[in-house]
């Protein structure tokens, strides 16, 4: 999913907003202050994080490292843990017959199986190591413009979420209308119709 | 500015009109190309596109796919109302050569392949080559903005309206 794959996917992004200070120092707080955390929090189905484009295991942004010329290139990590449906379902069986065993009872209620399961849960996420996805970025601030080097829904709308937490900037998705908008060159004239377009065959 | 995710579904039609146009523009308007893009020998269609036809309430996809694949069906489609929705194209500039899909909806690249680049092989020769990929980036993204900022010229005034969409419906049936 990066910038030096053989087969590159890009979804494109106007920053909206700029920074008051020097760029480079705010960016680097910002990806220190929400880098990736070397340590697993044991607990959490899925953390985010920023991560070292080229060493994504261990992040380290010291001396403007995502620097590269005009781009600041760094890599949003989303280490999830997922755990098999059927492995659930077998420890949850298990505990259910153990929880029957040892209070002699037949039944139990259905907030009861509910806590059950959660600790099931629970219990497995913590034994199950996270799966690392790493995702690249290119963001060159003098043209406002950011890459993400993927086109997956689901990790879009966590960079969008992301990075406005990290640098208090907003990213805006350039798809047709909002390209056709900020960076088509229309006159005021022309963004005016464009908000009355129809499609062509309508237009018959 | 429209809501974001409203603006994304209301425009959803003019990238696939993008693309129609731009399949059009590719089969008999290679010299506008050039003009669009100085530096630009070559657009062709790649080895996939893909069509949608929603009229009549009803979706019908047409995916035409392979190096030089048979683009009469598409064409047909076309006759019948359907637009591109996913397109493959061929890029040649300078003596560089790009291949990369473009979704209409989202104006998504995908597939992206890049004109070769030295190897890494020591991290010395990483920023070179990132600084080299990044620029190869910058010019396939500023082709299609390029191209888009000139359709979406066209597709607000009256000469779409009177003179393109009927050009390319002829076009479509000959």
């Amino acid at each position: 999913m990066g910038l030096l794959s053989s087969r590159i996917s890009i979804t494109r992004y106007k920053v909206s907003g700029q920074f008051e200070g020097s760029v480079h120092e705010t960016v680097y707080q910002g990806l220190k202050q929400h880098a990736i955390p070397k340590i697993e929090d044991d607990d959490s189905e899925a953390i985010v994080g920023w991560t070292s484009f080229d060493n994504p295991y261990t992040p380290d942004f010291e001396g403007y490292s995502f620097v590269f010329g005009a781009h600041m290139i760094f890599a949003m990590r989303i280490d999830k843990k997922s755990i098999p449906p059927k492995l659930v379902q077998k420890h949850y069986a298990l505990e259910i017959t153990k929880h029957l065993a040892d209070t002699g009872r037949h039944f139990l209620s259905g907030n009861e199986k509910k806590a059950i399961k959660e600790h099931v849960v629970k219990t497995l996420s913590r034994r199950i190591p996270a799966t690392p996805n790493i995702y690249d970025l290119a963001w060159h601030y003098k043209d406002a413009s950011l890459w993400f080097f993927s086109n997956l829904k689901s990790a879009n709308e966590t960079l969008e979420t992301f990075f406005i937490k990290s640098f208090g900037l907003h990213l805006i998705p350039l798809f047709p209308y909002t390209t056709a908008d900020l960076i088509g060159g229309l006159s005021d004239r022309e963004r005016d119709l464009l908000l009355k377009l129809a499609p062509s065959q309508s237009e018959e | 500015m429209l809501d974001i995710s409203v603006a994304y579904n209301r425009y959803k039609f003019l990238g696939n009109e993008f693309l129609t146009w731009l399949w059009f523009m590719i089969e008999t308007n290679q010299h506008q190309l050039r003009r669009y893009d100085p530096d630009l020998v070559s657009l062709n269609i790649g080895s996939r596109l893909v069509l949608e036809n929603t009229r009549n309430k009803a979706k019908e996809t047409i995916i035409i796919k392979g190096e030089d694949a048979n683009l009469e069906e598409g064409l047909l489609a076309l006759k019948k109302g359907a637009v591109v929705t996913e397109i493959h194209l061929s890029y040649k500039a300078g003596a560089h050569h790009w291949q990369f899909s473009l979704k209409g909806e989202s104006l998504n690249i995908s597939k992206l392949k890049l004109p070769e680049t030295g190897p890494v092989e020591t991290p010395e020769d990483l920023e070179g080559a990132v600084i080299e990929k990044t620029y190869l980036i910058e010019t396939v993204i500023g082709l299609v903005n390029n191209l888009f900022s000139h359709f979406v010229k066209l597709r607000v005034s009256d000469e779409w309206r009177n003179q393109t969409v009927s050009r390319i419906r002829k076009w479509a049936s000959s």
